[in-house]
């Protein structure tokens, strides 16, 4: 999903293409409407602004409310434009940084599939074994297996493992503690 | 599904079609014009505007002029413009009209055709993908799948295209959802589920923005078309604030009229083709106050030479434009009318006066730019210079009630320069994207708005050719639009760039074969004029005033006549070229300057 930045897309001698690129959690609760994905999508994809990772789900069927988690790298002044302008689509309830807010959870799903002879599967079950990695279908040539957990921990177990076909579902991300992501809120300040 | 599909419980009687709710909508929320043009999609709401008489329909003759009409409409009365398309190249043809309305923000709702909801998606004679199309070029969009939700969605695009930063929606509306019978919902039960962006200011804010405004020694207002949206209320605020602070003030290119030309605070546009005294006050200033303008590159120039020893404070009422391009110290956000009430109450709570004193050099030195007087030309006997031809036009009307709208180019930069404005909304142009085409519809819609004024498009040829099938709407309506042309037969700005950047080269650039524009006009039942010498100037524009038709003048003007003062892309403010005439030769561009548009 990610999208290189063009060179001259961002402010042209800016100081913003000097400042470092930083990695950033976003949350966003919008109507679940035809179309809002494509405005978020879209809203990335027309200015340049990455999407590392996305993921999409109704939260509340009786109020229509769905949650978008959106990883994406960028410099600070993108990264608030980056909110500022998600905020500013209609269709947004609330848009909350969960970098900036504080600690929080993120975990990813994966299926990781692996096929070879007796002794590649076995070697494969115990390096599943030791990362918590759970067989989920077996044939006598190959293993599937789900594995959640951080994206570093499910990108070391693809790095451990070497399998030949990987799905991974992005990631999807919640605050620690008390802090909850409101309904509606207005934008954020800047 | 939407937010609609809370349903109204208490729907009375569905007596009426699709299309009659649409109208009706349309009617409670102020609508009195659509400009629009037919086919097969929206003919049920044809059918429904022949059978009543509370709106008004212009039938344009292409529709991106119909959307222009409608900015044109909605940029001269504050009001929502209104247009309505039928499907498939109906709604193509709006995408211009629409990223105009969206990036100079001017509040537009396009209704749009749709090929009946069962064949969505089958490739249907004249369908196309429009919300898909339209996403990126509206602020919001809709497509009507359910007859329970359409006067919801009328009402919601109306509430968005005008609160916050305005801006085009379009309603895409399948004629199966035109014809079956649908509920009405009142304006009042609408309340939108998400959208309601703030407008007051926060108060900790105002504070620090006056405290950095008291101190200024070299302040300046830079101020945007956003008042403007704001309102005249906003304007005479914003006039009361400058004048209590006694600092000097410029105006982008859509905030022309913000504030009187005429008073001596005010010095000039600002930007790529401002004047030098704006463009030097603006790279010299230690406190920046920024109210309704984005920074935009025609603005602020090479960013890393911008402004670089002040202190700013940027008010918007959209918190993507601030610290955008430009990082600012104070961002405060809300609407400028409030935001300006807020300002002038905490300046004077604090008792602050005109600082005559903190800021006499300042203004010593802006008097010193001034005398260069950056604008100045020569008018010989042979030729027109078109700075003078607007100059004259000003002149000789500004005794009236007079509107202007512009293409885009040379004449553009000359109108903004030589055309004064002293009362906000008189003013219409394309900033933002720069829509050649945009001047003579738009000027066309202020019409329809203002029957009894002086609507004048100062157009440059290539532009006007882009939308001249609306001579055929202004004669049908007898709207007496003037399209004061400035020929020089060439792209002029166009023109400007390759001989600046290309090596004189004119690639594409000249304008060949061009139409007698006299007999042009004769041909579609209207007037035209020519003036070829400056000493016909004068005659030529008061017959123009004299005669209450529509009328073409074809000035022509000086070939070679460039736009100055110019910043160069990649430049700074303080590396403004003046004319050759006052400034000796040009240096070449820089490499980095080269890429830039």
């Amino acid at each position: 999903m990610a999208q290189p930045v063009p060179q001259s897309s961002q402010a042209l001698f800016s100081d913003a293409e000097q400042a470092a690129e930083e990695r950033h959690t976003i949350v966003v609760l919008v109507d679940n409407e035809p179309g809002v994905l494509a405005r978020v999508i879209g809203l990335f994809s027309g200015r340049g602004y990455n999407i590392d990772s996305l993921t999409v789900a109704e939260i509340d069927a009786a109020r229509a409310l769905s949650r978008i988690n959106i990883v994406t790298t960028g410099t600070p002044l993108v990264i608030e434009q980056i909110k500022n302008l998600l905020a500013k689509l209609v269709p947004v309830h609330s848009v909350q940084d969960l970098t900036v807010e504080g600690p929080h959870i993120e975990r990813e799903l994966s299926l990781v599939k692996v096929i070879g002879d007796r002794e590649r599967l076995v070697a494969a079950l115990r390096i599943a074994d030791f990362m918590h990695a759970r067989l989920v279908d077996s044939t006598p040539e190959s293993f599937v297996f789900e594995m959640t957990g951080t994206s570093e921990e499910i990108d070391s177990f693809i790095h451990l493992l070497e399998p030949v076909e990987v799905s991974r579902a992005g990631v999807v991300a919640i605050s620690r503690g008390r802090l909850l992501l409101k309904e509606r809120e207005q934008a954020p300040e800047p | 599904m939407t937010a609609a599909t809370a349903a109204p419980t208490a729907v009375e009687t569905p007596t009426m079609t699709g299309s009659q709710v649409v109208l009706q909508a349309l009617v409670e929320q102020g609508v009195e014009v659509i400009f629009g043009y037919p086919g097969g999609a929206v003919l049920p709401i044809y059918d429904a505007i022949f059978q009543q008489d509370r709106i008004r329909h212009i039938l344009v003759r292409h529709e991106q002029a119909a959307v222009h009409a409608a900015e044109g409409y909605a940029r001269s009365t504050g009001k929502v413009g209104c247009v309505l398309v039928t499907s498939g190249p109906g709604a193509t043809n709006t995408v211009t009209g629409l990223t105009d309305a969206l990036m100079d923000s001017v509040p537009v709702v396009c209704l749009t055709g749709q090929v009946p909801t069962h064949m969505i998606g089958n490739d249907a004679f004249q369908e196309a993908d429009t919300v898909g199309i339209t996403r990126p070029c509206t602020k919001h969009n809709y497509l009507v799948t359910d007859p329970a939700n359409l006067a919801r969605s009328i009402h919601e695009a109306f509430h968005v295209a005008r609160s916050g930063r305005p801006g085009p929606v379009v309603v895409d509306l399948p004629k199966d959802i035109l014809m079956k019978p649908a509920p009405y919902l009142a304006k009042d039960a609408v309340r939108h589920r998400t959208y309601h962006p703030p407008r007051e200011p926060e108060m900790r804010r105002i504070e620090e923005a006056v405290d950095l405004m008291a101190r200024a020694e070299r302040p300046i207002f830079y101020v945007g078309g956003g008042v403007i949206n704001a309102g005249p209320k906003a304007c005479a605020i914003l006039t009361e604030l400058v004048r209590e602070t006694g600092y000097p003030i410029t105006l982008t290119l859509m905030g022309l009229g913000a504030y009187p030309a005429s008073d001596a605070q005010f010095i000039g546009m600002l930007g790529m083709h401002g004047t030098y005294e704006a463009n030097m006050a603006m790279h010299d200033c230690d406190v920046m106050i920024n109210i309704g303008a984005r920074f935009d590159d025609r603005v602020t120039g090479r960013l890393d030479g911008f402004s670089p020893q002040s202190k700013k404070i940027h008010v918007d009422i959209d918190p993507s434009s601030i610290n955008k391009n430009v990082a600012v110290d104070v961002p405060v956000i809300g609407d400028a009318e409030r935001t300006l009430e807020a300002l002038l109450a905490a300046w004077r709570r604090r008792g602050n006066t005109v600082a005559t004193g903190r800021t006499k050099s300042w203004w010593g030195q802006i008097q010193e730019w001034q005398t260069k007087k950056s604008l100045r030309f020569r008018q010989g006997k042979d030729v027109i210079k078109p700075q003078y031809a607007i100059q004259r036009l000003y002149e000789l009307t500004r005794e009236r009630d007079v509107y202007i709208t512009t293409e885009v180019g040379q004449h553009q930069m000359w109108a903004a320069q030589h055309f004064h404005f002293d009362k906000p909304m008189h003013w219409m142009t394309s900033g933002g994207l720069g829509t050649m085409g945009y001047g003579f519809p738009a000027a066309m819609g202020v019409q329809v708005a203002h029957p009894e004024a002086l609507v004048i498009d100062i157009a440059g040829e290539a532009s006007w050719l882009m939308n001249m099938q609306e001579m055929s709407t202004c004669i049908q309506y007898r709207l007496p639009v003037k399209s004061f042309i400035l020929n020089n037969s060439y792209m002029g700005m166009v023109r400007q760039w390759q001989d600046f950047f290309h090596g004189n080269r004119h690639a594409e650039s000249y304008m060949d074969s061009l139409p007698d524009f006299v007999k042009l006009a004769e041909a579609f039942g209207a007037v035209g004029l020519r003036a070829t010498k400056p000493s016909e100037v004068d005659d030529v524009i008061k017959e123009m005033i004299k005669v209450e038709k529509t009328v073409i003048v074809d000035m022509v003007v000086d070939r070679t006549e460039n736009v100055y003062p110019m910043i160069p892309g990649g430049a700074a403010h303080n590396e403004i070229k003046l004319s050759p005439e006052e400034d000796g030769p040009h240096e070449a561009i820089s490499e980095e300057g080269m890429v830039l548009v």
